[in-house]
């Protein structure tokens, strides 16, 4: 039979396994809903089970001529230059946010051509440009 | 020129490398003691041309000498003498130059302070260090050199990016460099060790100041970076876990693991390997968050210029790194006993690492998965905050509480009594938060829970300070300083969380804005004509309506002409229990100003607190003796 020292042993290695199974668990529970999706307006108008209430991101570049900023909120329109989606924020934006330059907003859809945010993401570089955005211009800007 | 000089320096450091590896090499067959005193000459010139080449970089920015491409792509004539120098490593190429230098630096102190410890050791550490530095170097001259010529010579440079304009972000970098670079060298030292036979008891000693002073500079590095996002970003927080700030997270987790588990190898000569796989992990972590950050994989402040090629070229250097370590590691890897007793320090000291890996398993995971999920599918995710903070703040808890009693257990086997005296406390926490709930507001049971634990380790570590020292023992100080220390942010930044008041609207000037608590004026703006830059100046006048309190803030646009860049400075009032802050921001030139006014308790104290963590670190780093 098993001596007490093995069986200790034994113990030890299943409690430690179970542990770590479970915190694994935990944490792809806990990520799974906390992830943020990113979608182009593009996306936004053809998917059919778009979430309404569930935070996500939205990106693109902000139309020429359509920020318009009133006492409580901001609002302007991102396009992919194929579709467009209107978007309101109240908040400060980052420094690099202007006409004609790429933008990700965090926050929720109201409908399928508008969009309260609740995040303007900071660029840090002039120059740069979120890798998502660079992919649609890519594609629709041709 | 400068260029000339420049390369040929970092040439001349890429032979002495290649030399200082043979030499060190053929010396590994003799038997005699003492390592030659060629190799000691060997790396004290590799020291002093490093240095060298760096200084010529340094020249190049002060001189503005455009000859150069990266200066001219980086810095400007007009700017401040302060930031010529900054710019040296605020950008890509100088920063290698950089990490180079803290690499040569290293293998020479390390060489030298070690002169008590076997020779082999030191030998294969000089080595390994040699050869992480020569993958650096080739990486640096073949394409990233900070030394490549323009021609024609430009009159005048494109700038320095105006964030980066800043005392904080100066000193950020060479910090964290210190902090991550300096892993290397017991990166090189576990591969020795494992190499050589040198493991154990004797080993630990050898690494150990270099896993402090690495620590330190770390945890530093990263402060100040914190401080830096809090005035300069114009968010108003100051940890966003961002994905950059979580890589900076994932080694500094692994490091402090390492300097608790440092601790049982030197005095119970057991947890080698553990150790081993730490020392390892460090710097391939250290590197993994430069690749992800650098190769322009995560956005951020340090993706300068993205070019595929080097992230390419880190990428095949990092799993060289990792195939070796895990290579020689699964080669040498003995069996060892562990004898753990459930009431013994060490027993404790193991419960720090399995927190620390759990913190780093989920910060890893977070930072990873979307990367991924969009290599294999092609969607494109984001994890946001509350998933750091669902699964990382209810594990402090328990992790804290062990924090405060763990260190009172004595080696091998305690007796029970202690336990129970140091439980003492915890009425007096569950006391404190009591009053806090019921004088200030309602919270949450986890917020509970945190405040309890966060008091009871204060109130712990504050009675662990008067019991050292009337038993006149400083030796403890330094840890129970670091262990106060983060009781104490913990709670501050619960304080700041619970209680923080923040607003958001549009104003035009001359209008008010009410709110329930405070009233807003914005009265003018004026413009004022600075060095660089021209700033539009907003005039606020803000009255605490409940204390009748007037104060004056003056946020301001500031627009750089070299590069063309607006930047938005936050008005910070700074007291003892709160920050009042306040952001000005303007789109497209229109009437209405985008005003972010925030309220931030004890603010000042989540800065004193953690570098009070820091502070335990360098104080242990002076006292010569250790604590027992």
């Amino acid at each position: 039979m098993l001596t007490k020292k093995v069986k200790n042993r034994i113990l030890f290695l299943v409690s430690i396994f179970l542990i770590s199974i479970s915190a694994v668990l935990f944490i792809l529970k806990s990520l799974n809903k906390n992830i943020l999706y990113f979608s182009s307006p593009t996306e936004i108008k053809q998917k059919e089970d778009i979430p309404f209430g569930k935070a996500m991101r939205v990106g693109g570049m902000v139309k020429k001529g359509s920020i318009s900023i009133s006492q409580n909120d901001i609002k302007f329109v991102v396009t992919d230059f194929e579709n467009e989606i209107l978007i309101s924020y109240s908040g400060t934006v980052p420094n690099l946010f202007a006409e004609e330059k790429g933008v990700v907003a965090e926050g929720r859809l109201r409908d399928k051509n508008f969009f309260v945010a609740e995040r303007i993401l900071a660029k840090h570089d002039e120059n740069y440009m979120p890798p998502e955005i660079k992919e649609i211009i890519e594609k629709n800007a041709k | 020129m400068l260029s000339n000089i420049g390369i040929g320096l970092v040439t001349l450091v890429l032979v002495l490398s290649f030399l200082t590896i043979y030499t060190a090499t053929l010396d590994l067959k003799t038997s005699s003691q003492t390592i030659k005193k060629s190799i000691y000459k060997l790396s004290l010139f590799q020291t002093t041309f490093t240095i060298l080449s760096f200084l010529t970089l340094i020249i190049g920015f002060l001189n503005s000498d455009f000859s150069l491409v990266n200066v001219y792509e980086n810095s400007h004539s007009e700017k401040p003498f302060f930031y010529k120098i900054a710019g040296t490593w605020g950008n890509h190429e100088g920063s290698l130059l950089l990490w180079i230098n803290i690499l040569v630096i290293f293998s020479y102190l390390f060489l030298v302070f070690n002169h008590t410890h076997d020779k082999k050791f030191r030998l294969y550490t000089l080595i390994f260090q040699n050869t992480l530095i020569l993958g650096f170097l080739f990486f640096l001259l073949s394409n990233s050199n900070p030394f490549s010529p323009i021609y024609p010579i430009p009159l005048e440079g494109l700038g320095l990016n105006p964030i980066l304009q800043d005392p904080a972000l100066a000193i950020h970098p060479p910090l964290l460099y210190v902090g991550f670079v300096g892993c290397s060298i017991y990166f090189s030292a576990a591969m020795a060790s494992l190499l050589s036979n040198y493991g154990g008891k004797l080993f630990a000693q050898s690494i150990k100041t270099w896993v402090k002073i690495s620590w330190c500079f770390q945890t530093l590095g990263i402060i100040v970076g914190s401080i830096w996002a809090y005035y300069e970003l114009g968010w108003g927080g100051f940890w966003f876990w961002d994905p950059v700030e979580n890589a900076s997270l994932l080694p500094w987790f692994a490091i402090t693991a390492l300097m608790h588990s440092l601790i049982v190898l030197e005095k119970r000569n057991t947890l080698y390997h553990w150790v081993v796989i730490l020392c390892l992990s460090t710097f391939i972590l250290s590197v993994i968050g430069t690749f992800l950050v650098r190769s322009g994989i995560l956005n951020s402040v340090h993706t300068f210029a993205s070019d595929p090629s080097r992230g390419v070229y880190i990428l095949i250097f990092l799993s060289l790194m990792i195939f070796s370590a895990l290579t020689i590691f699964f080669t040498k890897h003995k069996k060892e006993k562990y004898n753990f007793n459930l009431k013994s320090k060490e027993t404790f000291i193991l419960a720090n690492n399995w927190f620390m890996a759990f913190f780093l398993v989920t910060v890893l995971i977070g930072i990873l998965y979307p990367i991924f999920l969009d290599v294999l599918t092609n969607m494109k995710i984001s994890v946001g905050p509350p998933f750091f903070n669902i699964v990382i703040i209810p594990l402090v808890v328990p992790f804290m509480f062990l924090m405060a009693i763990g260190p009172k257990f004595s080696w091998i086997k305690s007796q029970n009594k202690i336990s129970y005296k140091s439980i003492f406390p915890i009425f007096g926490a569950i006391g404190i938060n009591l009053f806090i709930f019921y004088f200030f507001g309602e919270y949450s049971l986890l917020s509970n829970l945190i405040f309890i634990t966060a008091i009871f380790l204060i109130l712990h570590s504050f009675l662990d300070i008067k019991k050292n020292i009337s038993k006149k023992n400083i030796y403890q100080l330094p840890r129970i300083i670091s262990h106060l220390g983060f009781g104490l942010l913990v709670f501050f930044i619960g304080i700041n969380h619970q209680f923080s008041l923040e607003e958001d609207f549009n104003l035009k000037v001359g209008e008010i804005k009410k709110t329930d608590n405070y009233e807003i004026n914005f009265q003018d703006i004026k413009i004022k004509e600075r060095k660089n830059y021209k700033a539009i100046v907003g005039n606020f006048e803000l009255t605490n309506l409940k204390k009748n309190l007037v104060e004056y803030l003056e946020p301001e646009i500031r627009i750089y002409s070299n590069p063309e860049t607006l930047t938005y400075e936050a008005a910070i009032k700074t007291k003892i229990t709160s920050d009042l802050y306040l952001t000005m921001s303007n789109v497209s030139r229109s009437d209405y100003y985008n005003i972010k006014f925030q309220n931030k308790p004890f603010m000042v104290w989540i800065w004193i607190s953690a570098l009070m963590i820091t502070f335990g670190g360098f104080m242990q780093l002076s006292l010569k003796k250790n604590e027992d």
